[in-house]
């Protein structure tokens, strides 16, 4: 019975999307991942239910939605704990220490020379490992998280920076000084405006990096609240019902703050050549 | 030494202020263990030689590593060679998967229209999305059927490292010269011949990027899927048990170490890279 079922809808899902997929009108264009994705749901749900896979394996999508709604309280007290306090203060303060850190060296062209190189290579390690530190100089509390966050952002937001920074071209330089513009000006009306297009990518990047970080760092050691508490807890009392409805928060928390940076993004730079 | 003379000028600056730091920060735990009629050359001594400094000295750092790597048989779980093994192990069998199931994937997002609508828009989303945090829970998971030791860390590893190379391939696969491929048309070639005569050798200047993004996350991947269990073994354990005893210069030791595995293969892409670039005389 369950093997029919999925089989039939197997079939017209697939076929439901290639012919979605053949259509070049925007909104079936727009549709297809839609499809794709409550086909996934549908046939995720039939297996688990249909074949009676337990629940400490993997939970239905139903079960799931259920535990987001059953827990919403604690759900929204995770999220203030991990999010409010910990992702976005540290996300602003690293990203903020990045920018002017890359102004700075912009002024020193020895010093960058002996920063950037180094800041590329921290770039690339597995930053995440400072957390146990973090806890130890700063509490259990969120101020241990918001430091893991500050350092995993700076390194991108200053190695990004800095790259835009010094990518200004030199027609535009040089027109700036036939303005008799100082370095002041140069740097707020021309330079930092067409850095403008790196700070947005790594502003981006470093936005799925605090999640990551925050929530990590959560894994050792916290106060009893905080997304990464939540799973790393209820995933060993295997309730994976609420680990998974974390799960989807902190998808949606993830994907919501990209979309939001990425539409900014749009209106602050709409002169650059990817949004005309 | 025109690029030298800098870096090292900052390092020196940064190992400056890190003796500093230490200074400052162990200063209140090394007066409080000094006698009291110690003078204070005799409490910043003790500040900098601590055992279980709040910041250990970068001496004391590089001490541990050296006592870790050359101190013990490599097979002891004291080594710190032993450790890194553990992880880089099951972060490079990781690696391998995402390698073949991201390039398979890219190549099904190429060629298959229905998959390129349907996938390609998840791919990009999930670029957002903290993958890390399901580490737990398939861990705990997969120890239940009885999958422990190196396979869940191998599909954490995995599972982060895909991403990168999934979307660069498919971008690099993509990325020919429309020209050359109506060159190609004109010669009446077939799918296969398009795609291994120019699409697979033009993508390979966005695959080598990908990788050199992907090899690090897949060693995050492989020390954070040793957290949540308690593992015995491998940097993410040392990283842990370090911060259960407050024996910060293991920490250090197993971060350093870390950030030496990474490095480590990021030149190990680089290596590749350069082989590849000398087999096709000159050029990615």
């Amino acid at each position: 019975m369950t093997t029919m079922l999925l089989i039939a809808s197997l079939a017209v899902g697939g076929s439901a999307l290639v012919l979605l997929a053949r259509d070049e009108r925007p909104a079936f264009r727009a549709a297809t991942p839609v499809v794709f994705g409550g086909l996934v749901l549908w046939l995720w749900q039939v297996v688990c239910t249909g074949y009676g896979v337990p629940e400490v394996l993997l939970p239905p999508p139903s079960r799931i939605g259920a535990a987001i709604i059953g827990h919403l309280p604690t759900l929204g007290q995770d999220f203030q704990q991990t999010f409010l306090r910990a992702v976005i203060p540290g996300w602003l303060i690293g990203c903020a220490s990045g920018l002017l850190a890359a102004i700075a060296l912009d002024a020193s062209p020895f010093l960058r020379r002996g920063v950037l190189p180094l800041s590329s290579l921290v770039s690339a390690m597995p930053i995440v490992g400072i957390a146990p530190i973090m806890v130890m100089w700063f509490s259990f509390d969120w101020q241990s998280k918001a430091a893991v966050v500050v350092v995993m952002t700076f390194f991108p937001m200053l190695v990004n920076a800095a790259a835009g920074i010094g990518q200004t071209g030199a027609m535009e330089a040089d027109l700036m000084r036939s303005y008799g513009a100082g370095y002041a000006r140069t740097l707020l009306k021309l330079r930092l405006p067409s850095a403008l297009p790196f700070v947005f990518n790594a502003l981006k990047l470093n936005a799925t990096l605090a999640l990551i970080g925050a929530i990590v760092a959560e894994f050792f050691g916290t106060p009893i609240v905080g997304m990464g508490f939540r799973i790393s807890t209820e995933a060993a009392r295997l309730n994976l019902d609420v680990v998974w409805a974390e799960i989807v928060m902190a998808a949606l928390a993830g994907s919501l703050s990209f979309a939001l940076l990425t539409l900014v993004e749009r209106v602050v730079t709409f002169w650059h050549p990817s949004f005309r | 030494m025109g690029k030298v003379a800098p870096v090292l000028v900052v390092l020196v600056i940064l190992t400056t202020l890190w003796y500093g730091a230490a200074l400052a920060m162990n200063w209140d735990q090394a007066q409080t263990l000094a006698d009291d009629d110690a003078g204070w050359t005799d409490v910043a001594t003790a500040a900098l030689t601590l055992e279980r400094p709040l910041l250990p000295t970068p001496d004391q750092v590089v001490g541990e590593m050296i006592r870790g790597v050359f101190g013990y048989n490599v097979v002891s779980s004291r080594s710190l060679l032993f450790h890194a093994g553990v992880t880089a192990w099951a972060a490079s069998l990781g690696f391998m998967v995402a390698l073949i199931a991201g390039m398979t994937l890219a190549i099904g997002i190429v060629h298959i229209r229905t998959l390129d609508r349907a996938l390609m828009p998840w791919l990009i989303v999930s670029q957002a999305v903290p993958v890390l945090a399901i580490a737990p829970m398939v861990v705990v998971v997969l120890g239940n059927i009885g999958l422990t030791g190196v396979t869940p860390k191998a599909l954490i590893a995995g599972w982060l490292s895909f991403f990168p190379i999934t979307t660069g391939m498919v971008k690099g696969l993509r990325s020919s010269d429309p020209m050359r491929r109506d060159l190609l048309r004109t010669y009446s070639a077939t799918g296969t011949q398009v795609f291994m005569k120019l699409r697979w050798p033009d993508s390979m200047a966005f695959l080598f990027p990908a990788m050199k993004v992907a090899a690090p996350l897949a060693l995050v991947g492989a020390i954070v899927a040793e957290l949540p269990t308690g593992a015995q073994a491998g940097l993410g354990a040392r990283l842990l048990t370090g911060s259960y005893y407050g024996h910060t210069p293991q920490i250090w030791a197993a971060l350093f170490m870390a950030a030496i595995l990474a490095m480590l293969a990021v030149a190990a892409v680089d290596g590749a890279q350069a082989l590849l670039v000398r087999a096709r005389g000159g050029r990615l």
